[in-house]
């Protein structure tokens, strides 16, 4: 039967530790939620699968695959993507080899010398990485693991241990939480410092950086910013994060913004938990009267 | 007459009253009420609100007492009080809404603080088709290797006596340790 549920109620890093810990081989596969308008267990949103997002394949407990949803993911367009073709090259080689598996493919370019063996296993592994590491902030949606099922047999599999991805895969969680928790709003504004000449002077800042200095202003909040650059709000966040500690821009909060939502008595609604409390002791031959007891009914 | 007592606790319509149902020799004494949110109406219309109660009578010395808890956290005060005095209790799960797993998880760690007592962990539904199977649940629940967790049908008398069978060689085994 297949293992299904919603990433809200088991995350993607909990997911990777299950097949890990338990040596799976199958294929994962992540949807887009499509509301039912019921309400599960503990309340939350019921949700059927709807459009693929993703697809990421394991044998015996390590990855070997992965797919977004709408992206082809073939070989010529992994080795495009990781610079070892031109978007020429990638064009003439996609029209020429149409119907080529990727394994016949990766010869015929190994044999050309258009790259070599390890060029196709490192682009293939990077490629399945940073497929992961972007599914791993998705924080919703159904997902469905089927046993058993792996990708057909032309497409080139490079198996990478899972402990790895997931401390890689915590480790940004936790970046990404961190960089929420410094930058909870983003409808607060930017604006430079008082003397931003002398701090901007002999600063190397990145493309990236520097469209959003571009925008610093207090008139416009970070979020459209992040929108006018067509940024993520993760992106956006590391990139202010950098500028502000570099001393480069200030956020202008509001007063309202001063402590972060959800701060104040985190954990309140916890029941307090009373000193553990032992039992009254009990004998034996009173446990064993009890299992011959519950044996006879 | 000595009474002994053992707890059956776990998330929201995991199974509790059911499993209690089976095997108790009187018709289980519960305080239920009419469901009152939406999602919970939807799973069941009424729900154990301070706890169910059943009984084995073992012979004229000795009476087993069930208690399950109230699964909904607003009640969540009652379970002190049933806690109290528990030779050991059963954490039950509903494999087939892994969206109760981190409610369980939270009970079964409350549970543990409460008292130091034996458990094992009830793995609800597992005649459906969706359910997770035990391999697969131990991981998702981060229960440790020496902690038994036992495929469990609620409404089956013989499933519901391996468990608690299960629950007492526990106790023995802690006993003799």
């Amino acid at each position: 039967m297949p293992l299904q549920g919603n990433l809200r109620d088991f995350s993607t890093t909990q997911l990777l530790n299950l097949i890990n810990l338990a040596g799976k081989t199958g294929t994962l596969t992540l949807f887009e939620g499509v509301k039912t308008g019921e309400k599960d267990a503990v309340g939350g949103d019921k949700m059927t699968p709807g459009r693929e997002r993703a697809r990421i394949s394991f044998k015996v407990g390590k990855l070997i695959l992965a797919a977004l949803g709408g992206q082809d993911g073939n070989l010529v367009s992994v080795l495009n993507k990781a610079g070892k073709l031109t978007d020429e090259q990638a064009r003439i080689i996609r029209e020429r080899a149409r119907n080529t598996s990727d394994k016949a493919l990766a010869l015929l370019l190994i044999n050309a010398n258009y790259v070599t063996q390890r060029d196709i296993v490192s682009s293939i592994q990077q490629h399945t990485l940073d497929v992961v590491y972007n599914l791993l902030g998705w924080s919703e949606g159904p997902f469905r693991f089927e046993d058993n099922s792996l990708p057909s047999s032309d497409r080139i599999l490079v198996p990478i241990d899972l402990e790895n991805v997931i401390i890689e895969g915590a480790r940004r969680i936790k970046e990404v939480e961190q960089l929420n928790s410094h930058l909870p709003n983003l409808d607060m504004a930017l604006k430079f410092p008082d003397n931003p000449r002398e701090k901007f002077k002999g600063i190397h800042l990145s493309v990236e950086e520097w469209r959003v200095v571009s925008f610093v202003n207090p008139k416009n909040t970070i979020r459209q910013i992040a929108k006018a650059n067509n940024m993520s709000e993760v992106e956006i966040r590391r990139i202010i994060y950098g500028l502000e500690q570099a001393g480069l821009v200030e956020i202008v909060r509001p007063a309202a913004a001063e402590v972060p939502a959800g701060a104040v008595a985190s954990g309140s609604g916890k029941p307090q938990v009373p000193a553990a409390r032992k039992a009254p002791p009990v004998q034996k031959t009173v446990v064993n009267r009890l299992i011959d007891k519950i044996r006879s009914i | 007459m000595q009474t002994v007592k053992m707890v059956i606790t776990g998330p929201f319509s995991s199974g509790k009253t059911e499993f209690i149902r089976s095997i108790s020799e009187i018709d289980v004494v519960t305080t239920e009420r009419g469901i009152t949110s939406d999602a919970e109406r939807a799973i069941k219309e009424s729900t154990t609100v301070a706890m169910d109660f059943g009984r084995i009578t073992v012979d004229d010395d000795l009476v087993l007492y069930l208690f399950g808890t109230p699964g909904q956290r607003r009640f969540d005060f009652m379970w002190e009080i049933l806690a109290e005095g528990m030779l050991g209790f059963v954490v039950m799960v509903d494999s087939t809404k892994p969206e109760t797993f981190r409610e369980a998880k939270s009970i079964l760690e409350t549970f543990r603080a409460y008292a130091p007592t034996p458990y094992v962990v009830a793995a609800n539904k597992q005649d459906h088709g969706e359910a997770w199977n035990t391999d697969d649940l131990r991981i998702a629940l981060r229960i440790e290797e020496g902690v038994k967790l036992l495929p469990c049908v609620a409404r089956d008398k013989e499933s519901v006596k391996t468990v608690l069978l299960e629950l007492l060689y526990s106790i023995l085994e802690e006993m003799e340790s």
